[in-house]
């Protein structure tokens, strides 16, 4: 990125250092002045005051409000992306099949998903459970909603994963006579596991994310649910939001570190250069797929 | 199945997508600004600006957008009392309530959304070939020339599919507003969720079918857009 970054611009010569240096004090002086605005409107508010803050160092407020709710934040984003995984498996390969009544409703299911919003997806999947069972379950609203969604994201993610795998593979693996469903769980879908793996652990970013929709409409208590009621029993709504936005910060960057890990490793594994190759256009769909979900 | 419930004057459901539409124009237009801006201040040579452009994206893509929204209507505006409309004493205090939380909204919706805009702009910077910014330099062009008459023209242009795959995501996240009482489609679709329960089928097909429409155009349009407009190489 840094080098890339580089080549649009020389190494700077004396003119250049100087102009970097006059912009770079007036962009720090207008950004350290941004930041004592804030901090005094803050104080004039009263915000900054010890006792707003002190209830973190509190372990009641943790073991009462925040651990239990970040708790089950992680619950359902666990338990979606399990099942999610599985359904997103089948329904990738579904849409590769060269059988068109297999195929078009896989595709149909995945569009029309992909396209929904998943608070509206939330929402119907706890009145469906409703319904069905006779009791409500937020739980259950969530982690079926967000499966519906990360089954058909995951599926794009599978499919792409499978074309990425050069095509000598396929014709090997039926020179050597294997079955198209052989060929399929022997040889094809165990480099795809590795190859989609970074694109999973980032797509666990989006569902940790999306987790906090649960709070809005169907009344998951989760992370976020839970700060606001802590919020409300402590008085100190802006040091608690700042607290659980820092939490999910840490939660999802931990995760996007180790997916890159991942994908660094799992490169260097398959031998560098020429299936660097075949990892590109894997890395350029996840960055597609990531674009902007909740 | 029963779709009464579109003819029912208490439920305006063409005015709750309007409501959808409306957000996701303001967002869209907001994000692609600040994230145009971001991205150059990404890979422009000045170290500190780099260096907050990088904090910014990676701070709050990673804050979930519910915090985010949530965040501008009791932090923001109770907390803080910042104002986005002008309150008149005495008059009719649900319109300010209204327009006041939905130009909060879409303030959240642009602080988030512009994120992904500057990934995905950035990435089409990444795709214009190095030498191509070497030659550029080699004749003599100065970092906003090469930006300008080199490398950015390119780089929009393969930038048009990630930027619909952005705006998508954006017409889905506006639901999001709902947190805030914004009276968009997913608010609606509640409401009618809890009076007409019996038909939740016929009200979860009419609300899918509604953003299956918002989106699927947008996405096949400028897919064929970016098609044509791709740089072959």
């Amino acid at each position: 990125m840094s080098d890339k970054a580089t080549v649009l611009y020389d190494h700077p010569g004396p003119r250049a250092k100087r102009l970097n240096l006059v912009i770079s004090v007036i962009f720090a002086a207008v950004l350290i002045a941004g930041i004592w605005w804030v901090i005094d409107i803050l104080a004039g508010k009263g915000q900054l005051t010890a006792a707003k803050w002190s209830p973190f160092l509190e372990g009641q407020n943790w073991t009462t409000y925040l651990l239990p709710g970040l708790l089950n934040t992680l619950k359902a984003a666990a338990i979606s992306v399990v099942i999610a995984l599985p359904i997103g498996a089948l329904l990738g390969i579904a849409r590769l099949s060269d059988h068109a009544w297999i195929r078009v409703p896989a595709g149909i299911v995945v569009e029309f998903f992909r396209a929904i919003p998943v608070l509206i997806l939330m929402s119907f999947s706890f009145l469906l459970w409703f319904e069905v069972f006779g009791f409500s379950s937020p739980l259950a609203g969530v982690v079926i909603g967000l499966v519906l969604y990360n089954g058909s994201v995951l599926a794009e993610i599978f499919r792409a994963g499978i074309l990425s795998l050069p095509r000598g593979q396929t014709e090997a693996s039926l020179a050597i006579g294997l079955g198209k469903t052989q060929m399929m769980t022997n040889v094809l879908l165990p480099q795809a596991l590795t190859a989609m793996l970074p694109a999973v652990v980032s797509q666990l970013v989006v569902v940790v994310k999306d987790t906090a929709l649960g709070g809005i409409l169907v009344g998951y208590v989760e992370l976020r649910r839970m700060a606001g009621t802590s919020a409300s029993n402590y008085q100190n709504l802006l040091p608690t939001y700042v607290v659980i936005a820092v939490i999910y910060i840490l939660l999802n960057l931990a995760l996007g570190f180790l997916a890159s890990y991942l994908e660094k490793r799992l490169r260097t594994r398959r031998g560098g250069g020429r299936r660097g190759g075949a990892a590109e256009p894997m890395a350029v769909t996840t960055a597609k797929l990531n674009t902007g979900g909740v | 199945m029963d779709f009464s419930f579109l003819s029912d004057p208490r439920y305006d459901v063409l005015g709750a997508f309007w409501m959808t539409i409306q957000l996701t124009f303001w967002s869209a237009i907001g994000s692609f600004v600040l994230g145009v801006l971001l991205a150059g201040m990404r890979v422009c040579p000045v170290p500190i600006m780099r260096g907050f452009a990088t904090a910014y994206v990676n701070i709050v893509r990673n804050i979930p957008l519910t915090v985010i929204i949530i965040m501008m209507s009791q932090v923001l505006y109770s907390q803080l009392g910042l104002m986005l409309a002008v309150r008149e004493p005495g008059v009719n205090p649900q319109g300010f309530l209204n327009s006041q939380n939905f130009r909060l909204a879409v303030l959240g919706f642009i602080l988030y959304t512009s994120t992904f805009v500057c990934e995905a702009v950035r990435s089409g910077i990444n795709t214009v070939p190095p030498g191509q910014a070497e030659a550029a330099r080699a004749i003599g062009l100065k970092f906003t020339q090469v930006l300008r008459i080199i490398v950015l023209p390119q780089a929009v242009r393969a930038v048009i599919a990630p930027l619909a795959s952005v705006l998508i995501a954006l017409t889905k996240n506006t639901t999001v507003a709902s947190a805030i009482g914004v009276a968009e489609a997913s608010l609606l679709m509640n409401t009618l969720f809890e009076n007409e329960a019996d038909k939740f089928l016929a009200i979860f097909i009419v609300f899918a079918l509604g953003f299956v429409i918002l989106t699927l155009p947008v996405g096949l349009i400028l897919g064929w857009v970016a098609k044509k407009a791709a740089v072959r190489r």
